[in-house]
């Protein structure tokens, strides 16, 4: 028979188990394999009732982030080999309430998408029959990164101040808050600043960089926090020394 | 049983569903919308999407150009008064997501920049890089968080249409987090679910692409149209199907057979020369190029990989510098997936399912025969894509009849009153009992819907695949028949409540199935060549007998019907297509 590998997988059935459980599969050690194959097999072939969620298996959609061996990861650009001879331990994605097996609750997540106001806010429209606003290619690059998120929830995962905060609203939320701030086209930055100054966890973020360093997409909410700190502060000092002027 | 109403409610919150709610809410701040989704919106399929988005806006292109493009890569199958529309539509569209925040690329200058595409004749293609429709869904989906009148369903999957009196009145949907089945009702239901490329083994498309609104507007009684053709997208990665964007080519990258030669200059696609020449070569359209990969084949000149025959895309004479800045998810995907650098290597690409031309039949507001009930994007077909779809002209499609069909359906559930409810609850109460009885509580069983599954994508591929006869479409119509009957024996051993995938995954299954009957029998029917639908035994075009669009309805008895519409000619008459000229 040809090599195997085997996968310790967080069970959670809440109809049956009070609490997660392991189970072990034991799933061939194909070379072109990504965890979300194996767990794929494990679905098709093995038990077809474990659940988990995913789409695209090119790494943009942003569904399949799990823990592998205590790491966030996407699981569809995640080899098996490079844990060979295993095992390879798959769980829920940390700091997350649990639905089900692999599959986590991100509604809590998803208002504090919307909470940072991620659309362009402007004074006054321009209409479409004036084209375009003009943005060179340099103004695009002042965003770009931040705009390349993927919502793979990784960065929760493995930021320690999201583990002890729940309302803390996260490196993935500034990062897109970001976005919308250093886009040439945006109005909307001292609403956003409102917004982001009310959660007080993100004065907890002790720039450990893990958000940054786990980011499968080369984000690097990390730096968005900063530059948020740095203009938070700035602005507080503006409105000590020059309370008459505006922010 | 657990009831919530809406004016308008769609199914799918892709691109063209995210389009859809922001134009209702635009037309109507009052009117109530629903979006009713499987998967949390940014996850949808038009996150995929990769090279860009068709719309003129330089000085030396035109409309009639971008129409005539469209309609000769549709080999002549489009409807031209829609095509016209559309192209009219394609840049307000594009702008209005430029005002929107699409960070879509720029010239030095500040303007939108624009790339050539394949079987275009001007360069017309909008891009964010190479990861347009991943830019194009995060901002729809941003921007539609502004309005208060749209309700999402996150994650809810649709069993039925609930169907009155000839009008659509609503959906069954399980809320996957509780397993609780809801009546949804509305007063316009707008289809938006994407395609269907997961009834064939090898595709570009996602898991969750299974056609489901597809069947749900033929159970309904709404016809299909066009199924017979599939596009086949000419460069995807080996094993995984990942696709390479036809911008690599755009850029400047050649296919290349096992010699290193480029061999599309032997199918009448022109002469190579070193830099990108449109509507030529590598430009050509998606059906020529997947078409020319199979004559490679069958002359012995792919090459051979555990994962199929391939031929070459070679990029590297672009270098690292372009590479990085024009096609970097195109690297990123060849590093992450494939274990090559394309800028020191070439990448292995072979023909790959990727896109439905067809799909539930509607006119050119998005309206299908059954009043109340629309379909916009890969869902539907208008249609502006005939027999080949050109590369870019989909996510504009999605972008111009996701907000017509937005527009009409908000205009349509304004003119109405209440339905007769108590006629549709106890419909609604009939399929909760059918989805429990027949797959939630189902102990009895024994196929699988893994092995089902296995067996469709094989019988498609062997019989509905680029080329295709008589008898391949035969053996494949009886092979899906007898699956759908052992479908009825399927086994689910997954009976909870939460987050059942299990259960969703044998509703897809049945989705696809009939799905792929209609294919099948589209195709059977088409006794003539065109576009994507190659038949040996009937290898030229027959303007006389099949410029038609297929319209394949299913009967009372489960079994499919197929009629046909005469296409719609304005300005452009049948003629030849040329490329490389």
């Amino acid at each position: 028979m040809a090599k195997t590998i085997t996968l310790e997988v967080a069970r959670y059935r809440p109809e049956q188990e009070g609490e997660p459980a392991f189970e072990n599969f034991d799933v061939p050690l194909n070379k072109d394999w990504v965890v979300l194959d194996a767990l794929n097999y494990i679905k098709d072939k093995l038990d077809g009732s474990l659940s988990y969620r995913w789409s695209c298996r090119m790494g943009v959609c942003g569904s399949c982030g799990m823990m592998v061996n205590g790491e966030p990861k996407l699981t569809c650009a995640t080899f098996l080999t490079a844990y060979d001879p295993g095992p390879i331990r798959v769980e829920p994605l940390r700091y997350f309430p649990i639905v089900r097996d692999l599959v986590v609750e991100i509604t809590d997540f998803m208002s504090k998408l919307k909470a940072v106001k991620p659309w362009i806010v402007r004074d006054e429209e321009k209409p479409i029959s004036e084209g375009e606003y003009l943005q060179t290619p340099r103004q695009l690059d002042n965003f770009k990164q931040f705009s390349m998120c993927i919502n793979c929830l990784c960065c929760y995962a493995a930021c320690p101040v999201v583990g002890l905060d729940q309302h803390f609203i996260g490196p993935a939320a500034i990062a897109l808050a970001q976005r919308y701030n250093e886009d040439s086209r945006d109005q909307g930055k001292e609403e956003r600043m409102d917004v982001l100054s009310q959660h007080d966890g993100i004065w907890g973020c002790t720039f450990n960089g893990e958000c940054t360093r786990v980011c499968p997409k080369n984000v690097d909410p990390a730096g968005a926090i900063q530059q948020y700190k740095i203009k938070a502060v700035t602005d507080w000092y503006k409105s000590l020394l020059m309370p008459w002027g505006k922010k | 049983m657990d009831t919530s109403a809406h004016d308008v409610l769609l199914v799918g919150g892709g691109g063209a569903g995210l389009r859809a709610a922001i134009a209702i809410s635009e037309f109507n701040p009052k009117l109530s919308v629903a979006v009713v989704s499987k998967v949390y919106p940014m996850r949808s399929h038009t996150v995929s999407a990769e090279g860009g988005a068709a719309g003129v806006i330089k000085p030396n292109d035109t409309l009639d150009e971008h129409c005539y493009d469209t309609i000769s890569g549709g080999d002549w199958m489009c409807d031209q008064d829609a095509v016209e529309l559309f192209v009219r539509e394609a840049p307000k569209e594009l702008l209005r997501l430029e005002h929107w925040g699409c960070p879509w690329s720029r010239e030095p200058d500040g303007h939108v920049a624009v790339r050539p595409f394949g079987g275009m004749k001007n360069e017309r293609t909008w891009f964010a890089a190479d990861k347009t429709g991943f830019h194009m869904l995060h901002t729809l989906f941003q921007t539609s968080l502004k309005y208060p009148s749209v309700r999402r369903y996150d994650e809810w999957f649709v069993t039925k249409l609930l169907i009155d009196d000839g009008q659509v009145r609503g959906v069954v949907a399980i809320e996957l987090m509780t397993g609780r089945i809801q009546a949804i009702l509305a007063k316009s239901v707008i289809i938006c679910t994407g395609g269907c490329g997961k009834v064939f083994p090898f595709t570009t498309n996602a898991n969750i692409k299974n056609g489901d609104g597809m069947s749900l507007a033929l159970r309904a009684g709404a016809p299909l149209k066009d199924m017979e053709f599939v596009q086949y997208h000419p460069t995807g990665l080996p094993f995984t199907g990942i696709l390479i964007t036809e911008a690599a080519r755009a850029e400047g990258g050649w296919l290349l057979n096992k010699d290193g030669y480029r061999y599309l200059q032997d199918y009448n696609l022109g002469k190579p020369e070193p830099t990108p020449v449109l509507r030529s070569m590598e430009l050509g359209p998606r059906d020529r190029l997947s078409q020319a990969f199979v004559k490679e084949y069958e002359k012995g000149r792919t090459i051979e990989t555990p994962y199929g025959h391939v031929v070459h895309l070679d990029v590297r004479h672009l270098g690292e510098k372009k590479i990085n800045a024009k096609i970097p998810f195109v690297r990123e995907l060849c590093l992450k997936y494939q274990g090559i650098d394309p800028v020191r290597e070439m990448i292995p690409v072979r023909p790959v399912v990727h896109y439905m031309m067809g799909g539930v039949s509607t006119d050119i507001n998005a309206a299908t025969p059954i009043k109340g009930l629309f379909a916009a994007g890969e869902a539907a077909c208008v249609s502006i894509n005939g027999a080949n779809r050109l590369g870019s002209n989909s996510l504009t499609e999605l972008l111009v009849f996701g907000a017509r069909a937005g527009l009409h359906a908000a205009q349509f559930a304004s003119e109405q009153k209440e339905g007769n409810t108590a006629a549709i609850l106890a419909q609604a109460i009939d399929e909760k009992r059918r989805v429990e009885d027949q797959f939630l509580n189902k102990t009895a069983g024994r196929e699988s819907i893994s092995t089902i599954r296995e067996e469709m994508q094989k019988a498609m591929e062997e019989g509905a695949g680029i080329y295709r006869t008589h008898d391949s479409l035969a053996k494949a119509a009886e092979t899906i028949g007898k699956l759908q009957e052992r479908f009825k024996d399927i086994a689910i051993s997954d009976h909870s409540h939460t987050f059942n995938t299990e259960l969703t995954a044998a509703f897809e299954l049945s989705y696809m199935l009939d799905v792929a009957e209609a294919i099948i029998a589209c195709a059977l029917n088409r006794k003539e060549s065109r576009g994507s639908h190659q038949r040996t035994d009937f290898t030229k075009r027959d303007d006389e007998k099949f410029l038609a669009h297929s319209l394949v309805y299913r009967n009372a008895d489960g079994s499919t019907r197929v009629e046909y519409l005469p296409v719609t000619i304005t300005r452009w008459p049948p003629a030849e297509r040329v490329y490389g000229k």
